[in-house]
């Protein structure tokens, strides 16, 4: 792969390997350590109380997560590949960002304009 | 997990004798012609010791090539499938009037209209676009196989496999009935104990496996293997739209395979994703599949206007109008093609905000299609146009097209939607943007490519019997289907109780006559084509004076298609050599570095399916057996290096030389 693409540009910005390092390794399994352990702590100790609380804080908590992972595993920047993987990135952020909040905004919808019904069909007639 | 009224025997499954459906005479009948048929062909293939050959040069290969006509060839077969399903259905309606029940009992219609349209979508028209652009791209670029030839080979045969599993489901149990895109809770457990629904989902997931790998294989092809020289605006349109196609390809299949294991699970473990019960939601599974669905007919059609893109500007004899527009075209139905899904359910109880919403981003879709159909236009404008086949189709997609595109509009307005919603116009507006786009368009593109794949012309005669038999056909054949939808004639159903409705459906059935007529001159134009092959040779590689690169190389093009990779200028490279008088290299050859086949992918993708027969019918020892088999044949794959070959240099020069020879003599003729 990275031959044929030295062969199809001529062009002299050094190459596209990952310079990944064992520092970098370090930091995200780090990051990724404490980001992971913190969530456990919260859910365990029940330290901020409220449920809908939590479940947020934990969900932002997978969001940075994720970012973690793609900067120090997946080597994700900004000029990898001729900057081809962060386009490609920037496509799926965007169509996740919509999947999710349009899924969202789509069932919340639904469930707001449903007849009001008995909370289990097993409560039908 | 097993249905208590089916007996379940630890060796076989749910598998049994009663799964034959011998009681059913239309069934007995096809397994009949089927079986002639079968033994015929195999008889044939025998007799003529062409299963060396086939193995060989066409199942093993990995050439970009062989593949894509191969995929053509699995899409016509399944076509064939789908269209008699298709008169089986205009049939049944046409009859079953004033207390005639027609022929075709409840459960079998309700497998029939679910067949047709999985294949028609999945097993014909996906392997169509796929083949296509499978053919085309490599050429177009100027590469000389895709970049992960193996996993291209290994595409196929899994669309294949699925396919199997869905012809299989015809003899041996049952198929879905539960509408092509298997709604919860009607395809729950509870309402469809049957094997019916897993065969769909097997089916789609094995299938879905090779159609994934392959938008994953094109789009590195496409990115990495661009001759120099050719930049991102340089590319031939048909090239664009494939790359657009491929990343909605890669971005959307994982949805569907995500619903469909979700509803496995539901269906194989007793979970409770898209029940009614224990918080599942059997509209989430509605939202899923149609954020997989709506990008899925654009993954459909935007490579079909790339064909008609190249179409148009070849045989108007003039450089495309419009190329940058017709890219940002492109570019802006790729992204917007996520933002349209909820239309289609609009009556599943969302607000009227969030219907607005969705109604107004699917009437702005509208308006990057309309920006390519007037550069279309204005490519004619003033050209010289040849009325040839490919054009010929091109001009009926325009005409057929923009009206499909209209009614689509229509259904767009949330309020009209609540009444034409699962109504005959629904059926007939998308058969208008299907058959009028995706199928004119592989027409066309078979007309146009054919004798790049073959080295000789289609025959003329009997392609124009089959276009004036397809399009009045279609006309006829959907044209009731509208008026009856506006008086609020509802889809999918198998007897009517109105008598005034019948001269419609008799109207209908007689254009799917026509249609069938079509569908037979078209055979007939094929076999017509390869016995007068002589008569029809191209020697050239450029029959139209095309523009692009696929027409610089022989037809059939070399297996390593390009002797030395081309330097692109300028858009349309080809055009541009010839306005330029370049010379082809006569010296200088040499040795071509190409992959090496494998029957890997033909093992991978039959082990695959006996997994899923295994699953489909709770053979779990089969099952185990096939699935650990799987794993252990993939990973011995990865130890076979042998995976390349030179072609020596002087195999090169003697191919060139005979094409330098070829070149002379049409040039003296």
């Amino acid at each position: 792969m990275s031959a044929a693409h030295t062969d199809s540009h001529g062009d002299a910005h050094h190459d596209d390997a990952p310079h990944f390092s064992i520092r970098d390794y370090a930091t995200g399994f780090f990051a990724s350590v404490v980001l992971t352990a913190i969530p456990f702590w919260l859910v365990m100790t029940g330290a901020l109380g409220d449920k809908t609380l939590t479940a947020l804080v934990i969900a932002g908590f997978a969001v940075v997560q994720v970012i973690v992972h793609m900067i120090y595993f997946l080597h994700m920047n900004t000029k990898s590949q001729g900057g081809w993987n962060f386009l490609a990135l920037m496509f799926t952020v965007i169509l996740v960002g919509i999947v999710l909040s349009g899924s969202l905004w789509v069932m919340y919808h639904l469930n707001h304009n449903m007849m009001p019904m008995p909370h289990s069909m097993n409560e039908l007639p | 997990m097993t249905n208590p009224d089916q007996t379940w025997s630890p060796l076989l499954g749910r598998l049994s004798l009663d799964a034959i459906p011998y009681h059913e005479p239309i069934l007995v009948a096809t397994f009949a012609g089927v079986a002639v048929g079968g033994i015929a062909l195999l008889g044939v293939l025998t007799y003529y010791r062409l299963w060396g050959y086939l193995w060989k040069n066409w199942f093993t290969s990995v050439d970009h090539k062989k593949i894509g006509i191969m995929y053509m060839v699995l899409g016509l077969v399944m076509f064939l499938r789908g269209f008699a399903d298709a008169l089986l259905m205009r049939t049944q309606q046409a009859v079953a009037f004033n207390g005639n029940d027609g022929f075709l009992p409840a459960h079998h219609y309700d497998q029939v209209f679910t067949a047709h349209g999985v294949i028609m979508i999945f097993f014909v028209a996906m392997p169509f676009v796929t083949g296509l652009m499978n053919f085309v791209v490599p050429l177009q670029i100027g590469a000389r196989d895709v970049s992960f030839p193996f996993l291209n080979n290994f595409s196929f045969w899994m669309t294949t496999a699925g396919a199997v599993l869905v012809m299989a489901s015809l003899f041996i149990g049952e198929f879905a009935q539960t509408g092509w895109l298997a709604y919860p809770p009607l395809s729950g457990l509870a309402y469809s104990p049957g094997v019916g629904v897993d065969y769909y989902i097997w089916a789609l997931q094995i299938a879905g496996v090779g159609t994934t790998l392959s938008g994953i294989n094109l789009i590195a092809t496409i990115v990495k293997l661009r001759a120099p020289g050719m930049t991102m605006m340089r590319m031939p349109v048909f090239t664009w739209t494939a790359l657009c196609t491929n990343v909605l390809i890669v971005a959307s299949f994982p949805v569907l395979t995500a619903v469909l294991a979700m509803l496995s699970l539901d269906r194989y473990v007793g979970t409770d994703f898209f029940t009614n019960d224990f918080g599942g939601s059997p509209m989430m599974y509605v939202n899923l599949i149609w954020i997989w669905g709506h990008p899925e007919v654009y993954i459909l059609i935007l490579p079909i206007f790339g064909v008609f893109s190249e179409v148009t500007s070849t045989f108007s004899g003039k450089r495309l109008f419009g190329y940058t527009s017709m890219v940002y075209a492109t570019v802006v139905i790729t992204v917007l093609s996520y933002l349209v899904w909820l239309h289609h359910f609009f009556t599943m109880g969302s607000g009227a905000s969030v219907n607005s919403f969705f109604g107004i981003t699917t009437m702005v879709i509208s308006i990057p299609t309309g920006a390519k159909m007037f550069n279309w236009l204005f490519t004619m404008y003033r050209g010289r146009i040849r009325y040839e086949l490919p054009m010929m189709w091109t001009v009926a997609f325009m005409f057929t097209f923009v009206i499909g595109g209209m009614t689509g509009v229509m259904l767009a307005v949330p309020p009209a939607d609540f009444v034409l919603h699962n109504s005959l116009f629904l059926i007939a507006h998308f058969h208008n943007v299907i058959i009028g786009g995706v199928v004119f368009g592989t027409f066309a593109a078979m007309n146009y490519w054919w004798p790049k794949a073959f080295g000789f012309k289609l025959e003329p005669f009997w392609g124009k019997v089959s276009f004036w038999c397809w399009v009045p056909g279609f006309w006829l054949a959907f044209a009731p289907l509208y008026v009856m939808g506006l008086m609020g004639v509802t889809r999918r159903m198998r007897v009517f109780d109105d008598p005034s409705l019948q001269p419609y459906f008799i109207v209908a059935a007689l254009g799917a006559g026509l249609i069938a007529c079509g569908i037979g001159a078209m055979l007939v134009q094929f076999a017509v084509s390869i016995l007068h092959r002589e008569a029809l040779r191209d020697e050239t590689g450029d029959p139209w004076g095309g523009r692009t690169l696929e027409w610089s190389t022989s037809s059939p093009p070399p297996e390593y298609n390009f002797a030395f990779t081309p330097i692109i200028h300028d858009l349309d490279a080809w055009a541009e050599m010839k306005s330029q008088g370049v010379a082809r290299p006569l010296e200088g050859f040499r040795p071509i570095h190409m992959p090496r086949s494998t029957g890997a992918g033909v093992i991978l993708a039959g082990i695959s399916m006996v997994f899923g027969f295994a699953m489909i019918w709770h053979i779990w020892w089969l099952a185990g057996a096939s699935l650990a088999a799987l794993l252990m044949t993939a990973i011995a794959h990865t130890f076979n290096y042998d995976r390349s070959y030179h072609i020596p240099a002087d195999v090169v020069a003697r191919t060139e030389a005979e094409r330098t020879r070829q070149l002379a003599l049409t040039e003296g003729a």
